[in-house]
C-alpha cells in the first residue's frame, strides 16, 4: 500500500518537472484533456485490466502451483519409500512382489510389462502414422485430406476403457485364430490397440512437420528430375525428421503413461520378459491395483506406487523434454 | 565432325544415350532454337496469367526476360519444364517444343524432361540436411543415376564450373547451408549442372545477392553459355544487357517485344519497351 502511494506521488513530480509550467496538480493533468488531448502520462489501461491481468496471473499461478504440489508429494514419498528399500534393490532386483510375504522390490518386470506394450503400440503407430501423415500432406487432395484428417483424430477421443475392452473381449480372441500361444492376458492385444489410439498423434505432429517443409525444397528436387516418392522420401522426411522424431517420442511418452488399456487386457502378473504373447503387469497398471486395493496408505507396501510413479514421471518426463529439443531442432533446421 | 560438344572433355554422364547424342549435334547447327513456346496460355483458377507466348529461345544463347512484377515471367518459364502444373488448380494452354517435339505431348514425362531443362530459383535452396557434396550429387540421387558416374569426378566439375570449388573444395562435407547466400547460389547451379542439362532456367538468380556475389554468377552465366541454352528473368535492365543474347519483354502476360539484347534496349520497337526500359513504369 505504501509503496502504491509512493509511486503515486512521484509521478506527478516528474511530471511536473518536464510537464506545464505551474500547474501544480500533475496527477489530474491528463484528465483535463482540453489542453492536451492526447497526453502521454498517466495510464493508458483502465483499472479493469489490471484486475484481469492480475487474474489470469493467479490461474497460470495455479496450475504450476498444482504441478509443484504432485511433484512434491511424489518426491517425498519416493524418498521415504528409499528410506525402507535399498535404491540399489529397486534399480537391480528382477522380481516385483511387494504384496507377497517374500518381498522383492526390483522395477524391471513392471519396467519390461510397459515397454513391450509401448513396444508394441509404436511398432503400429509408427509406420501407419507416417504413412498416413505422408499421404495427407503430399499426395491426397484438399478435400479428402479435410474428410480423413478429422477422421483420423476421432481415434484419439475414444475413451481408452473402451479401447481396453476392446482389446480385451474383441481382438485377443480375434488374435488367439492366429497367434499360437497367445494368453488371454497379454501385451500384444492392448499394445496395438494403444498403436491405434497413438496413431494420430504420429501422424497429425508428423504432418505438420512434413507440412512445414518449404515448397522450394520440393521444387528443388522436381527441377532436378526427381519423381514425387523420391522428393518425399529423400527430400521431404529427411528434412522433417527431427519433427517426425518429436511425433514418435511424444507418442511413445504418451503409450507409457497409459493406463486404462493395459490395465484392462495386458493383465497384473509382473514379469521380466519381451514375448508380447505373455501377460504383463505395466507400471501404470500396477499403480491402478495398488490404489485400488485394500493395501493401507502409509505402509511400504502402499509406498511402492510413488516410486513407480516417480520412474514412470522421470521417463515421460524426459522424453517430452527430448520431444521439445527435436522440435526445436527441427524449427531451427529450416 | 561436329559432334559432341563434350569431345575432348570428361564428360558428365560417360552414356548418353545415342539418340541424346543426336540432339547434341542438332543443338550445335543454331538455326533451330532449342525451346519454343507457342501460344502458350497459362492460368492460375480462372485467372489468365499468360496470354499466349510465341517466343523462340536459341540454342546455346542467353535469353533474358524483362517486364514489371506479376506480368508473369515466372510463371512462363516454370510452364518450360512443367513446374506449372506442380501448382494446385495451375493450368496451361498452347504448347512447348524442346528440339521440336511437345513437352506436353502425352507419352512425355514431366519427370524426365526436368533432368533435361534445369532450373535456379530466386532464394538459394540447397537441401538442408545435404552436406557440400550431397548436395552437388542430390539430382544424381534423386533420379537413380549415381552409379553411372564417378561421384569425385562430377562433384569438382561440377563445382569448378559453377566457379565455387575453390572456395569449398576443402569442406564438401560441411552443411550445404552453411555457405553465404551468393555461394549457396553457385552450389545450387553446380546441382543443376551435375544432372547434365541441356537448357538451365534461371529465375531471377540474383536477386537474393549483393552486388559481387551477382557479379560472379553473372560471368559464371556468360561462361556457362557456350555449352548451355539459358533463359533468365531478371529485373535487372543492366544485368540482361550484361549477360543475354536477345531479350524478351513482358507486359501482363503478353510478349511485347523480343529482340536481340543490343537493339532492344537502344531501339525498341514497340512504344511500351521503350516506356519500360526507360523506366517510365514497372
Ligand atoms: N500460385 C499462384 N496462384 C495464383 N496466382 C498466382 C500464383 N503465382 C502467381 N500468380 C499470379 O500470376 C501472375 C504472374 O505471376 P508471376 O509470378 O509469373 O509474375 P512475375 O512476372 O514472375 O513477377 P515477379 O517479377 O514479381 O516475380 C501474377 O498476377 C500473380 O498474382
Ligand atoms: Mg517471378
Amino acid at each position: 500500500m505504501t509503496a502504491a502511494t509512493a509511486s503515486a506521488t512521484s509521478e506527478p513530480s516528474a511530471s511536473l518537472g518536464t510537464g506545464a509550467v505551474g500547474d501544480p496538480s500533475g496527477a489530474v493533468e491528463p484528465a483535463v484533456g482540453d489542453e492536451d488531448p492526447r497526453p502521454l502520462t498517466g495510464r493508458a489501461a483502465p483499472w479493469h485490466e489490471r484486475v484481469i491481468e492480475i487474474g489470469l496471473f493467479a490461474c497460470a499461478g495455479v496450475s504450476v502451483l498444482t504441478t509443484i504440489g504432485i511433484v512434491a508429494v511424489l518426491l517425498g514419498e519416493t524418498l521415504q519409500f528409499f528410506g525402507e528399500v535399498s535404491i540399489l534393490d529397486f534399480l537391480t532386483d528382477t522380481q516385483w512382489t511387494p504384496l507377497f510375504s517374500d518381498k522383492h522390490f526390483g522395477i524391471w518386470p513392471l519396467l519390461s510389462g510397459t515397454l513391450v506394450t509401448s513396444g508394441v503400440a509404436i511398432a503400429v503407430a509408427l509406420p501407419f502414422g507416417l504413412l498416413a501423415a505422408i499421404y495427407l500432406s503430399e499426395i491426397a487432395s484438399p478435400r479428402v485430406r479435410s474428410l480423413v484428417k478429422p477422421s483420423l483424430e476421432l481415434l484419439a477421443g475414444v475413451p481408452t476403457v473402451v479401447y481396453g475392452y476392446f482389446a480385451l473381449v474383441t481382438l485377443t480372441p480375434l488374435l488367439q485364430h492366429v497367434v499360437p500361444g497367445l494368453s488371454g492376458f497379454n501385451a500384444l492385444s492392448p499394445g496395438i490397440v494403444m498403436g491405434v489410439m497413438i496413431m494420430p498423434l504420429i501422424s497429425s505432429l508428423s504432418e505438420d512437420a512434413i507440412h512445414a517443409v518449404p515448397q522450394s525444397l520440393r521444387e528443388a528436387s522436381y527441377g532436378l528430375g526427381a519423381s514425387k516418392l523420391a522428393t518425399i522420401f529423400r527430400v521431404v522426411l529427411p528434412t522433417a525428421r527431427s519433427g517426425i522424431a518429436a511425433s514418435v517420442t511424444l507418442a511413445a511418452s504418451r503409450a507409457i503413461g497409459e493406463t486404462m488399456i493395459v490395465a484392462i487386457a495386458a493383465g497384473q502378473q509382473p514379469r521380466l520378459g519381451i514375448d508380447p504373447r505373455q501377460p504383463f503387469e505395466t507400471m501404470t497398471a500396477y499403480i491402478v491395483k495398488v490404489s485400488l486395493g485394500d493395501i493401507a496408505t502409509g505402509t511400504t507396501e502402499f509406498r511402492t506406487i510413488f516410486a513407480v510413479g516417480s520412474a514412470l514421471f522421470v521417463m515421460t518426463l524426459s522424453m517430452n523434454l527430448l520431444a521439445m529439443r527435436l522440435a526445436r531442432s527441427f524449427r531451427g533446421a529450416l | 565432325m561436329t559432334m559432341l560438344v563434350h569431345e575432348g572433355q570428361p564428360t558428365l554422364l560417360p552414356r548418353l544415350s545415342a539418340s541424346r547424342k543426336r540432339e547434341r549435334v542438332e543443338r550445335t547447327d543454331g538455326v533451330a532454337p532449342k525451346l519454343r513456346s507457342r501460344g502458350l496460355r497459362a492460368f492460375f483458377g480462372k485467372k489468365e496469367v499468360l496470354k499466349g507466348i510465341d517466343l523462340p529461345v536459341a540454342a546455346r544463347e542467353v535469353t533474358a526476360v524483362i517486364g514489371p512484377s506479376g506480368c508473369g515471367k515466372s510463371t512462363w518459364i516454370r510452364c518450360l519444364n512443367r513446374m506449372h502444373e506442380l501448382i494446385a488448380d495451375a493450368r496451361l494452354e498452347g504448347a512447348v517444343e524442346l528440339d521440336g517435339r511437345d513437352v506436353y505431348a502425352r507419352d512425355v514425362d514431366p519427370v524426365l524432361l526436368r533432368r533435361r531443362i534445369g532450373m535456379v530459383f530466386q532464394k538459394p535452396n540447397p537441401f538442408p540436411t545435404m552436406s557440400i557434396r550431397d548436395n552437388v550429387l542430390a539430382g544424381l540421387r534423386l533420379t537413380g543415376t549415381l552409379a553411372r558416374v564417378r561421384p569425385a569426378e562430377v562433384v569438382e566439375r561440377a563445382l569448378r564450373q559453377a566457379a565455387l570449388w575453390d572456395e569449398v573444395k576443402d569442406s564438401l562435407t560441411q552443411p550445404g547451408a552453411s555457405l553465404s547466400g551468393g555461394q549457396q547460389q553457385r552450389l545450387c547451379i553446380a546441382r543443376t549442372l551435375a544432372v547434365d542439362p541441356e537448357v538451365i532456367l534461371m529465375d531471377e538468380p540474383c536477386s537474393a545477392l549483393d552486388p559481387i556475389a551477382t557479379a560472379r554468377i553473372e560471368d559464371l552465366i556468360h561462361a556457362l553459355s557456350d555449352r548451355y541454352t539459358i533463359v533468365i528473368v531478371t529485373h535487372n535492365m543492366q544485368q540482361a544487357t550484361r549477360v543475354s543474347d536477345s531479350t524478351a519483354f513482358f507486359l501482363m502476360g503478353e510478349l511485347v517485344e523480343h529482340a536481340p539484347t543490343n537493339q532492344l534496349f537502344t531501339s525498341p520497337k514497340d512504344r511500351r519497351t521503350e516506356e519500360y526500359i526507360t523506366g517510365r513504369f514497372g
